[in-house]
């Protein structure tokens, strides 16, 4: 494999396993996954629980290691050091979590802001790009709350707002829309799609084929193999 | 992430958790307070003793006799003359001697001697004289009195010339002594002198065991006790021929600078179990602040894994928790700084207690204080960056 072909796609991913050791059992989650995704891609990745998407996910997400395989992200290897991951995870991916996973005793300015203070931002610069990417999704005037007065859909445009903050050169949503009602889910998905059309890369995890619709391209994952991969055909609407 | 960024960060956590953490706090208050509390008591005793020993003289010597050994005036005549001793005065004390002055008595120490007295124990008078050879030789009864004393009988402290009752024998003061304050072992201004002649007709006794010798300067205070030792042992017969030890059965001569050295060591070496004392206490709270980030790791696993997602490297996550850790123990260091301030005041006003707070101590206590956060957050802070982000996340 060149080390060409691996620039040519964001992620490319060949040939991966997982295994978790349990007790004296060991347990294959994703086995012979092999996936690429192309910069600007709008992908859903889709399966029943337990089918191993959320370990798709860590790997993607660089949480977690391959046991064996390859997974070169943005061109670069991620058989690394817990240490690089966590470095790679602050510059090139952006979290969205079903559950929002926002610091509770932190302000929505100071959670948008602590991915940039990792990163090595001053205060004041960091302070300054997360209220511009607050006001982006709309919360700009709500910058001094904590998560907790915040409704669900606004937590999750925090969350989306954290995870664009970086500049990263992916968006990992993990069930984005799970703790939300539809209407907000709806406006999350929205969000997301805009943002494809911006030209930002978008993974989703779901077990929702409908909102799986949503993406341009449909990953499902069964019993830890990939079982198909589409094109969605684009709904219009009336 | 920057440094500045973790402590606010941290201080942020302390603060937010004002009770926990003021209740965690609480054990190196306490454990910092009593340092400095029991080491300055140490010191302020080990300064007190050391003080009200050179306030006798450093060139002070004392030879104590025991048994039969006694030193008559040939003797003292003959010691007067030999290299290194300047004065000599014999003593002989006892307490709790009535004292009575019109209709007012008390009871107060009676110490006796020779003219010399004075200088050898740096007495001074306020007012009159001290007891001249001419007293002694005549067994005048005439007396010298403490401040403390003619106050108790007399009301006032202009009472030279007035006729007082020493155990019923009546006495004419010629002397008051100047103030000298007061000490741990009580006032130095309740007490009489009187000729030693006199004092010995009245205490019924001839025995003089004690004698202050005044060496020339404090560099012959060895050359004046080795010829004490070698002029008592050829007296009595006795070996112990210029040995160093100041101990001997029949006799001991001490100088106030061998006493000064005892009194010290004994003092120190009780500031050292003091503070030994008070370093158990802070190691207990040091237990407590490792419990207690314990629990909060725990606590805070999912907020530690959504840093780690979001790209919290290991070391800022540690920082993060040793940081905290140490600010916890620092602010309680200088809680307990101010705490052992305001009790060594407490305590100086309504105990008397001299406590001597040095800067040393402080910062030392405070040094040790974060440096006892720093270790006992050690193994919490390890424990949260070691959290693996994905178990962190789903941890509820």
């Amino acid at each position: 494999m060149s080390e060409l072909s691996n620039k040519d796609y964001l992620i490319k991913i060949t040939n991966v396993e997982k295994v978790y050791n349990m007790g004296n059992n060991t347990f294959k989650a994703i086995e012979n996954v092999n996936l690429t995704i192309s910069r600007g891609e709008y992908v859903a990745i889709v399966g029943p629980s337990g089918a191993g998407k959320s370990t798709l996910m860590n790997i993607i997400g660089c949480l977690d290691n391959a046991t064996c395989g390859e997974y070169f992200l943005d061109g670069e290897d991620t058989n690394c050091s817990d240490n690089d991951l966590a470095e790679i995870r602050n510059k090139k991916i952006g979290f969205v979590f079903q559950n929002y996973n926002l610091i509770s005793k932190l302000s929505i300015l100071d959670n948008v802001s602590l991915p940039l203070l990792y990163l090595g931002y001053t205060n004041k610069a960091a302070k300054e790009k997360a209220k511009s990417q607050l006001e982006k999704v709309g919360l700009g005037t709500h910058i001094k709350h904590k998560p907790t007065e915040l409704s669900g859909g606004q937590m999750q445009r925090v969350a989306i707002a954290r995870a664009l903050v970086t500049n990263p050169q992916i968006i990992l949503a993990d069930e984005p829309t799970g703790a939300l009602d539809s209407k907000s889910g709806s406006e999350v998905l929205k969000m997301l799609e805009d943002l494809n059309n911006e030209g930002n890369t978008i993974v989703i995890i779901t077990h929702d084929r409908d909102i799986a619709s949503h993406a341009k391209r449909m990953i499902t994952v069964k019993d830890g193999h990939i079982t198909s991969d589409e094109m969605t055909v684009k709904k219009v609407i009336a | 992430m920057r440094i500045s960024q973790l402590f606010k960060i941290a201080l942020f956590s302390v603060w937010s958790n004002k009770i926990r953490s003021f209740l965690t706090m609480l054990g190196i208050i306490i454990g910092i307070s009593s340092v400095i509390i029991l080491v300055g008591m140490g010191k302020g005793t080990e300064k007190e003793i050391s003080d009200q020993i050179s306030s006798l003289g450093t060139n002070l010597i004392t030879v104590s006799l025991t048994k039969t050994a006694t030193i008559d005036a040939a003797d003292l005549k003959e010691l007067k003359s030999k290299p290194g001793i300047k004065a000599i005065s014999p003593q002989i004390s006892s307490s709790n001697i009535n004292v009575k002055a019109g209709t007012k008595s008390s009871t107060t120490t009676l110490e006796a001697s020779n003219s010399s007295y004075s200088e050898v124990k740096s007495y001074t008078v306020s007012s009159g004289r001290f007891i001249t050879d001419s007293d002694v030789d005549n067994r005048y009864n005439v007396l010298v009195i403490g401040t403390e004393t003619a106050n108790n009988i007399f009301g006032t402290e202009n009472v030279v010339g007035e006729t007082m009752y020493v155990s019923g024998i009546q006495f004419k003061v010629i002397g008051v002594l100047k103030s000298a304050g007061t000490s741990t072992t009580g006032s130095s201004d309740d007490k009489i002198i009187l000729p030693i002649s006199t004092a010995q007709r009245i205490l019924k006794t001839s025995k003089i065991s004690t004698y202050y010798v005044e060496a020339k300067s404090q560099a012959d205070i060895d050359t004046a006790m080795s010829y004490l030792k070698i002029f008592l042992n050829k007296k009595y017969g006795l070996r112990n021929l210029a040995t160093s030890t100041t101990t001997d059965a029949d006799y001991r001569v001490l100088s106030q600078t061998s006493l000064l050295t005892t009194a010290t060591s004994t003092t120190k070496s009780m500031s050292n179990m003091l503070s030994g004392v008070g370093a158990i206490s802070l190691l207990v709270g040091g237990i407590g602040i490792m419990n207690i980030m314990l629990v909060s790791v725990i606590e805070r696993t999912k907020e530690i894994g959504t840093r780690k997602a979001i790209g919290a490297k290991r070391r800022a996550i540690l920082a993060q928790f040793l940081i905290e850790a140490s600010i916890v123990s620092g602010i309680g260091g200088i809680l307990g700084v101010l705490c052992g301030y305001g009790g060594a005041y407490i305590s100086k006003i309504f105990f008397a207690t001299s406590i001597v707070i040095s800067g040393n101590t402080v910062i030392g206590a405070f040094i040790f204080s974060v440096l006892v956060g720093l270790i006992f957050g050690i193994y919490p802070a390890n424990k949260a960056s070691k959290l693996n982000p994905i178990e962190a996340l789903r941890f509820e």
